[in-house]
């Protein structure tokens, strides 16, 4: 390019002279090397096409065995009958709880031999296993004196470390003797599983439970949150649909292109991909501080993750809208319909299946959403207990599941690391499932013009 | 919940509204439909649509003024000599605030009369204990002038209450009076509506604008705080970020340096994951791969982009991480020191950006002309020439959007770099030691217990403001180029 | 411009450039090309007329195996360039169509700048072992395609902001500059103004003299104007071929006529 100013009469013959007649059959060597090349190129994407997969199948294979343990528990099951007489005379003595202890310790005992094995059992191993039993039981007996003189069976659960064990969490080589666990205790746990008294159980205190203490792992349960994360939901739904809906009818039917109607679309398109951390310091600035709005309240979380979801939906419900073609309008219009009218009567009602479909998928992206919720005091140790009612549902302190599993991944301790994981794959089957109606809905309402 | 009552009345005048219109119009049409200017359901609609609209306007605003009214009188109640050492003005209005909610609770529960609420002296009747036995909390002894404050902040916001419902019923009464009265048959209700609606729509669409405002607003206000308890410059060009969140934050130092380097070094590695994996699936994808491949690969891959970032965040903590470690740690290579790192956040972060560059760049591909294609081909190209050669120069600038578009993410992920990158905040060049990011610091800032009024605190604000300039600015630059790029090809 | 030079027709048989034998095209299930025979002289002009949809680009691009790009798409029987059958699994198509080069119906060039539009293909197929090479083939190029004076001052401008006709002709240059023997040519008019069409058929018909260029075009004007031969399809079949100026004045098939006539079509 640089010879721009060649001139015509030298720049004749050189190349001008026809190629050699060649046979179309022999591959020359230049377009061996080409198709080589051609060949190297397809690999590379086919390699990072197989990276990608690669990266999702570990991600799914982490999630799934990690996460999979956090939905069985460990309990020690016994069966035994107290009578009147046991009662009044544990009742009698200076340490209760440890007289119903005695008791447990001799049922447990009593099943132990008829499982034909023989072992001692220490009062502290037991502790150490499942607690103190000794409270729990004479707490129902008390409760339920009709019970007394009948055969009644314990479900307790066991301590965590027992429970990591049975998991494969904690392994004899990896444990160190505490006063959490000896390793001498795992010999009676073997035992008491061989008696079929410690029993592997589906944990449904994780899928129904509320966050628990930091000491107390094994009580911890996701379903507080999952409630808090339904009301939020239902704030992002009820706002989300209506105002994103109304947005974009606004902006493809009616807006006038001027300076205001560019202001909106350029404010839609710059919040679709501003970090989600800043809507968090809009709800804590805005919300919290200068509305008073309760704090850690569903309500608040949903009305910044609505904030949030907006630009999204109202980006696919034009695209639907759009998807609408324009004889229907004009057909509507040209039976005297106003434009509203036809908006409202015939392009809408076509458009629906798509902006269902968006909205969902919006919902969906605002369930996983963490980082404005732990600025709006949305974090997982809120969630200690189900809402009284539906109105406090959305004004009581809740958690939502994501910033539930970020609490329980930043503590320490193991049996929380499970528990997170097992709140991934609950979250997941929430998306999994929000995911899959998006696209039988797609599938049973799209339209072909 | 007299808010829910008050809501449901107005509700109901409008209902009551709605029938009325429509009888109304009706009558005055003779029973006649072809006599009325435009359908019964318009007229009764007008009515409804003129209650509502007012009183609800009415609401709103008066919700959001009283607090500040309340605020104010309550403001001046509390004497300078109230304010300990050490506290402020805002903390004390708030141990109000707790005050009157526990006298609220304890009357509601029956702990107390309301007549008792009203008056009690704290030097008579000890309060706080009362208090407490009813199961309220307080932090603190309830002294005279804050009691004195408590038991006129309940009293002006039942009045406000009272007052507020009253006047929210009265214009719902008054806008259905009115309506009713201009509807006749010739009376264009249809057009009055589709007014109403028309600028409901605007208004919905106006939220948009209202969203940035309030960003803007909320990140620009606390901003401007912090800078008067700590000088700008120290904050842009500090080296060094150590807060203190005791002693009120005068030792602290938040220099913002060590934090940005780290969000970049993280998006960097991010973007060096997610790039070439993207463009080349990207390229595999919409050149060379059939519909069955394309058809299963496109959503699977899709599928990375819809797992939230907490997912992420735990993968990079306790997969990735101890994985890395055990490579390069002491037992490998011995160059990283714990399984939190840039590295691991670095890497996580671009598998959750691949489907994102991927599929931004298949778009774009897409948008260039088949004609392009058929002239290389025509001159006896191969594929992969085309691609190189016409193709990829041709979608550059969509392209480069879209790597903009996605650096932009990266510097403003979050849960994956909390859990993944490490706390510390670090001005080294070694991708395997723990740093940390501006959205981190946001969230441990604002998640600790520091006082919203201090320093440590309200650094999150000049943090935020720093990230929304920055992902703002890449995201003008990057929409811009996506959008010429595409007018180029339409 | 249509006078027909007498010893060409006499020899047209004998040692044809192109020389198809019953070939069948499928779209899927669509049969698109059916049992097509044709005789292709070489340096001359050939146009495929017909109304639209009659099979007479398809047939084009399977001169050159574009259509391998569509995945859809089927070829059966022979097709032979100097009797050798293109589709012969031996064949590159890489390498056949450095031999037989194409333009397209719209102007597309590349977004780059005129000189590296034209030095694309040389590059490319590794014509040119030096920039001054490189050179020559471009300047050639462009002066065989009569566009050299008015570019020769800006040849590192974009391809894209020239006007429609010079596009075109830069798109037959940049076709030239792989030094073909046959160029297909798919309506390359149909886009241009009437001047711009102008300087394109006599830039085809001055290329005759070293190309052997077939040309689809709609309209039956331009055939008559730059082709020596002419080839008349209708739904996928090749209705009737022959000498340009026989198809018009005198057609044999009654569909031929009709067409020429402005019956259909």
């Amino acid at each position: 390019m640089t010879d721009a100013t060649l001139p015509p009469e030298t720049a004749q013959p050189a190349a001008k002279t026809p190629m050699q007649p060649k046979s179309l059959y022999a591959i020359d060597d230049l377009t061996r090397k080409r198709n080589a090349a051609e060949k190297r190129f397809q690999a590379y994407g086919i390699t990072a096409i197989g990276i990608g997969l690669f990266f999702l199948v570990v991600l799914a294979y982490a999630i799934i065995s990690q996460g999979i343990p956090a939905f069985s528990r460990t309990v020690v099951e016994v069966e035994f009958t107290l009578t009147q007489a046991q009662y009044e005379e544990a009742e009698g003595t200076l340490f209760k709880t440890r007289a119903y202890e005695e008791i447990f310790i001799g049922a447990l005992t009593g099943q132990l031999q008829d499982s034909g094995i023989e072992t001692p059992v220490e009062p502290e191993a037991i502790e150490r296993i499942v607690g103190k039993p000794g409270g729990t039981i004479r707490e129902f007996f008390r409760e339920n004196e009709d019970r007394l003189g009948e055969p009644v069976q314990f479900d307790l659960a066991a301590s965590s470390r027992v429970d990591g064990y049975m998991s494969g969490r904690i392994t004899r080589e990896s444990m160190t003797d505490s006063r959490f666990l000896m390793k001498s205790d795992l010999d009676l746990v073997d035992n008491l599983v061989e008696a079929q008294v410690i029993k592997t159980v589906f944990n449904w205190p994780f899928i129904t439970g509320a966050d628990a203490g930091v000491d107390n792992a094994a009580a911890a349960g996701i379903g507080a949150s999952v409630v808090g994360s339904f009301f939020m939901m239902l704030v992002v739904l009820f706002l989300s649909l209506p105002i994103g809906v109304a947005a974009s009818i606004y902006l493809e039917e009616f807006a006038p292109q001027n300076r205001f109607t560019d202001l909106i679309e350029v404010n839609i398109s710059n919040l679709a991909a501003v970090p989600s951390i800043v809507f968090g310091i809009l709800g804590l600035a805005v919300f919290i501080q200068f509305m008073h709005l309760p704090q850690s309240a569903p309500l608040v979380g949903g009305l910044v993750l609505t904030l949030m979801t907006l630009p999204t939906i109202i980006i696919s419900t034009r695209a639907s809208l759009k998807a609408v073609p324009p004889s229907i309008r004009d057909a509507a219009l040209g039976v005297g319909a106003s434009k509203m009218q036809a908006t409202f009567h015939h392009v809408l009602p076509l458009a629906m299946p798509g902006i269902l479909t968006g909205t969902i998928i919006g919902l969906a992206q605002a369930l996983g959403e963490t980082a404005p919720l732990l600025l709006i005091g949305m974090v997982g140790f809120v969630a200690r207990g189900y809402p009284e009612g539906f109105i406090e549902g959305f004004t009581e302190p809740n958690s939502a599941m994501p910033a539930q599993i970020y609490t329980w991944a930043a503590r320490s301790d193991l049996a929380f690391t499970e528990k997170a994981w097992g709140g991934i794959v609950v979250l997941l089957i929430f998306l999994l499932s929000m995911n899959i109606l998006a696209i039988i809905l797609r599938r049973r309402f799209e339209r072909r013009w | 919940m007299p808010l829910f009552w008050l809501i449901l009345i107005v509700l109901v005048i409008a209902a009551v509204g709605y029938v009325l219109g429509r009888a109304r119009a009706m009558s005055s049409a003779g029973g006649e439909l072809a006599a009325l200017h435009s359908l019964p359901s318009y007229y009764g609609a007008n009515v409804a649509m003129k209650v509502v609209v007012p009183a609800f306007l009415l609401l709103i605003v008066w919700l959001l003024a009283q607090p500040f009214y309340v605020n104010s009188v309550i403001s001046d109640m509390i004497p300078e000599t109230a304010i300990e050492e050490g506290s402020s003005r805002g903390l004390v209005l708030a141990e109000v605030r707790r005050a009157a909610r526990g006298l609220d609770n304890a009357v509601a529960t029956g702990a107390m009369d309301e007549e008792f609420a009203r008056n009690a002296r704290a030097d008579f009747a000890d309060i706080s204990t009362r208090l407490r036995d009813a199961g309220q909390i307080v932090t603190s002894e309830i002294s005279q002038p804050i009691l004195r404050a408590a038991q006129r902040y309940r009293i002006l916001n039942s009045t406000g209450n009272l007052i507020m419902s009253v006047a929210v019923i009265l214009v719902a009464l008054f806008a259905a009076f009115w309506a009713l009265r201009e509807t006749n048959a010739e009376f264009r209700a249809r057009n009055v509506v589709e007014q109403g609606i028309k600028a409901i729509l605007i208004a919905a669409a106006s939220i948009a604008i209202l969203t940035t405002i309030g960003i803007v607003l909320s990140l620009v206000f606390n901003t401007w705080e912090f800078f008067r308890l700590y000088p700008a410059s120290d904050f842009f060009f500090g080296l060094t970020w150590s807060p203190s969140f005791s002693g009120r934050g005068s030792s602290s130092q938040l220099g913002i340096i060590p934090l940005l380097w780290g969000t970049f070094y993280i998006s960097i590695v991010a973007l060096l994951v997610a790039v070439p994996i993207g463009l080349f699936a990207a390229v595999y994808l919409s050149e060379y791969a059939g519909p069955k491949v394309r058809a299963v690969a496109k959503p699977l891959l899709e599928v990375l982009a819809g797992i939230p970032t907490i997912v992420y965040g735990l993968f990079a903590l306790l997969t990735v991480g101890p994985l890395l470690l055990s490579v390069f740690g002491d037992e490998g290579l011995g160059i990283m020191q714990a399984g939190t790192a840039v590295m691991t956040a670095g890497l996580v972060m671009g598998i959750m950006l691949i489907p994102f560059v991927s599929s931004l760049s298949d778009d774009i591909i897409n948008a260039v002309p088949q004609a392009m294609r058929d002239g290389s081909y025509g001159l006896g190209a191969t594929k992969s020439e085309t691609v190189r050669q016409v193709i990829l120069p041709a979608a550059l600038p969509g392209i480069v959007g879209a790597i903009l578009l996605a650096a932009s993410r990266a510097i403003g992920e979050t849960m994956i770099v909390v859990l993944g990158a490490g706390a510390a905040a670090r001005l080294s060049l070694n991708p395997f030691e723990a740093m940390t990011t501006v959205t981190a610091k946001i969230v441990s800032q604002l998640t600790g217990d520091a006082d919203f009024a201090s320093p440590v605190a309200l650094v999150a604000f000049a943090l935020g403001m720093t990230l929304f300039v920055i992902t703002l600015g890449l995201n003008i630059v990057a929409l811009y180029i996506v959008r010429k790029y595409r007018e180029q090809y339409d | 411009m249509n006078e027909m030079p007498s010893i060409e027709q006499a020899n047209a048989m004998s040692d044809s450039k192109i020389s198809a034998n019953k070939v069948q095209v499928y779209y899927g299930d669509t049969h698109a090309i059916k049992d097509v025979d044709i005789e292709i002289q070489p340096r001359s002009v050939t146009s495929f007329i017909g109304p639209s949809g009659c099979g007479k680009s398809t047939f084009l691009r399977t001169i050159n195996r574009m259509n391998d790009t569509i995945d859809i798409c089927r070829v059966e029987g022979s097709i032979k360039i100097d009797g050798e059958d293109i589709y012969d699994p031996k064949v590159d198509p890489v390498q056949l169509r450095a031999k037989v080069g194409m333009v397209f119906q719209k102007p597309n060039p590349f977004p780059k700048s005129i000189y590296d539009n034209i030095a694309y293909g040389p590059r490319i197929h590794g014509l040119a072992r030096n920039k001054a090479e490189l050179d020559d083939i471009v300047s050639s190029s462009l002066q065989k395609a009569g566009l050299w004076e008015e570019v020769k001052n800006r040849l590192d401008e974009p391809g894209t902001g020239m006007s429609g006709g010079q596009q075109q002709r830069l798109c037959i240059a940049r076709a030239i500059a792989v030094s073909p023997e046959v160029i297909l040519m798919d309506e390359p008019c149909s886009a241009l103004d009437p001047i711009a069409t102008a300087k394109v058929e006599e830039l085809i018909d001055e290329l005759r003299e070293n190309f052997t260029i077939v040309i689809v075009t709609h309209s039956m004007q331009q055939a008559a104007r730059v082709s020596q031969r002419t080839a008349f399809f209708h739904l996928g079949i090749l209705v009737e071929e022959g000498p340009t100026e026989d198809i018009f004045t005198n057609p044999k098939d009654k569909r031929t006529q009709d067409y020429i006539t402005g019956r259909f079509g």
